[in-house]
């Protein structure tokens, strides 16, 4: 008789480094819509791993079956090798969660918002105190401690919030979409505050629509799409799957970006298409630069006149496009 | 077995701690928050003021003076519209995000509106004391023995909590602060006016007398006006309770029901 064994449980409950959270099979829809179609995932523990993809995705879906907010359909999860239906109140002792609106209450200064958390994960007094100065200081707050939240930037609500999912120094921590609405500033500080997160060996769940942030982030990427997994791998293996270099291709006039379109079109191996500003046109081109000087011909030629030229390696944008046949950043109902 | 007791003590210790910190956090709200506290108590003096001196003239409430008849009412009144702020109060955390931090925590998952209700019921207590001593100030006099008195005001805050639960259920059913305000002034706003809490039932038509008199509002003012002024509290007293407790049944468990089914 053939031992059926329950691969994903041992995976969780077992061996010198579980997976931090495994996924198999995981479905969940809203009525007509299919938020989730069978999803499966393994994040190794002390890693970053990206969940990538536009607005309606599943991101988000993903992340409250995780936090045992949302019960999934079909399919089962472990988050620290507990169990997201079976065993909620042991894995929400070891999770940490900062959502896509900051959780802060406004009238609660910082540190009362820490402390009160601190409290609710069933620390005792002096160690919900202590732990609300020690991640006062570790988000630079500590100025600000004793300010209500409501006079905070939207920057250091973040870093509250963030703060506060840090409480009970969870295991895993899940993220869903950080830096969304942070200035570019705020962001890079809190993309260091993460890393530095890591290498303290907490495992975090990170979604976000912003390529770049997976790209610089995460050791692995799961890229979704509708509700289903497309791809995984590291930001790395993911830009092979363009088969080679993009070009780009800057004209002076956006008039000229549909010929300059044609033009590029010979030489490559994919689509054409022109960026969001109107005057970038990208391609991807097998052996890239070889082809240059004959791509630069043919511009001039047809008249086109080019304030930059060049090949670069693909982006996790060009990834998302050669992948699902749209950019990351087009919602879903377009 | 004995495992299984102390486990069921110890959950119920973190449930009133969490119970209690909860609490904390909305009565600092309140605290912090000037256009609440100018609600919950400014509005009641408006009234009181308003309808003694106002409106009190023309009034015939039988012998005695206004203030007398009216203060029993709004009390009532100040504990019921007070009620909404329960669920705006709720709808504020769950469409704020603040629920899912909470739900994603290790806590009781009653907490978040135990809490809310005890605070709440906090506030009925400090307000229901102001009333009476603005009611002292303008004229308002007990004529009643100091258990009578006592009862007073707790009955007041147990038929608040039970408006209370009737708000929570419609705060997590709407989940939008404005709609939960709404919602909860559009059927309260009638049923308060609708009852003896300012005019005697026997001046109304005959059909909306029949609601009024058994309209909840109007038997628990009845019941306070009979304890303040040492007249009958029968059968008001008994209607006032089982529609309280029929309330705090009913609606607790659509409240709790819906917000175990958030998702």
């Amino acid at each position: 008789m053939v031992q059926v064994r329950e691969a994903p449980e041992r995976q969780a409950m077992g061996g010198a480094r579980p997976d931090a959270i495994v996924v198999r099979g995981m479905s969940k829809a809203y009525g007509e819509i299919q938020a989730l179609d069978d999803v499966s995932l393994d994040v190794a523990a002390g890693t970053i791993h990206g969940l990538l993809g536009p607005n309606g995705a599943g991101k988000t879906t993903l992340v409250r079956i995780l936090t045992t907010l949302l019960p999934p359909d079909n399919g089962r999860a472990w988050v620290a090798g507990f169990d997201v239906a079976r065993e909620a109140t042991q894995l929400r002792s070891r999770i940490g969660l900062a959502g896509q609106s900051a959780a802060v209450d406004e009238y609660l200064t910082g540190r009362e918002n820490l402390e009160l958390v601190g409290r609710l994960y069933h620390l005792n007094r002096s160690t919900a105190e202590r732990r609300a100065v020690e991640l006062l200081e570790r988000f630079d707050l500590t100025e600000a401690a004793d300010r209500r939240s409501k006079t905070y930037s939207g920057g250091m609500r973040r870093r509250l919030d963030l703060a506060a999912s840090l409480v009970a120094d969870p295991e895993v921590l899940l993220l869903d979409e950080p830096t969304t609405g942070l200035d570019p500033r705020a962001r890079r500080e809190l993309w260091a505050v993460i890393r530095q997160l890591v290498s303290g060996g907490t495992t975090v769940l990170l979604t976000t629509q912003y390529l770049e942030e997976a790209d610089e982030l995460a050791d692995r990427i799961t890229v979704i799409d509708l509700g289903r997994v497309i791809a995984e791998g590291t930001a790395q293996e993911l830009k092979q799957r363009t088969h080679g270099d993009v070009l780009s291709v800057v004209v002076n006039d956006p008039a000229q970006a549909e010929a300059a379109c044609r033009a590029v079109a010979r030489h490559g191996s994919g689509v054409a298409r022109i960026d969001d500003d109107g005057v970038t046109v990208t391609m991807p081109v097998a052996g890239g630069a070889a082809k240059l000087a004959a791509i630069i011909r043919d511009l001039d030629t047809d008249g086109v006149a080019i304030s930059d030229i060049g090949v670069r390696q693909p982006s996790l944008d060009d990834v998302f496009l050669a992948l699902t046949g749209h950019t990351a950043g087009a919602d879903r109902a377009d | 077995m004995h495992d299984t007791m102390t486990a069921l003590r110890i959950e119920a210790r973190w449930a009133l701690a969490d119970t209690l910190a909860m609490a904390r956090r909305n009565l600092i709200r309140y605290v912090r928050s000037p256009e609440l506290l100018v609600f919950s108590t400014i509005n009641p003096v408006m009234f009181v003021l308003l309808f003694t001196y106002v409106f009190g003239g023309a009034i015939d409430v039988g012998p005695g003076n206004y203030i007398n008849f009216l203060l029993p009412g709004i009390l009532v009144q100040t504990v019921v519209f007070g009620a909404v702020q329960t669920g705006v109060g709720l709808a504020e955390d769950l469409s704020s995000g603040m629920v899912d931090r909470y739900r994603s925590l290790p806590m009781a998952r009653s907490a978040v509106m135990a809490g809310r209700i005890l605070a709440d019921t906090v506030r009925n207590v400090f307000v229901v004391l102001l009333m009476i001593g603005v009611g002292y100030a303008i004229g308002f006099r007990f004529n009643a023995s100091v258990a009578a008195i006592i009862a007073i005001p707790i009955i007041l805050v147990i038929f608040g909590q039970a408006f209370s639960w009737i708000s929570a259920a419609i705060g997590v059913s709407v989940r939008e602060a404005e709609t939960a305000q709404v919602a909860g002034f559009v059927w309260i706003f009638p049923l308060t006016f609708m009852s003896s809490m300012f005019v005697p039932v026997h001046t109304m038509p005959g059909w909306l007398e029949a609601f009024a008199s058994v309209n909840p509002i109007t038997v628990t003012v009845d019941l306070l006006r009979g304890l303040s002024q040492g007249g009958e509290i029968m059968p008001s007293l008994w209607q006032a309770a089982a529609w309280t407790v029929g309330l705090v049944v009913l609606c607790s468990t659509v409240a709790i029901t819906q917000y175990r089914r958030l998702s």
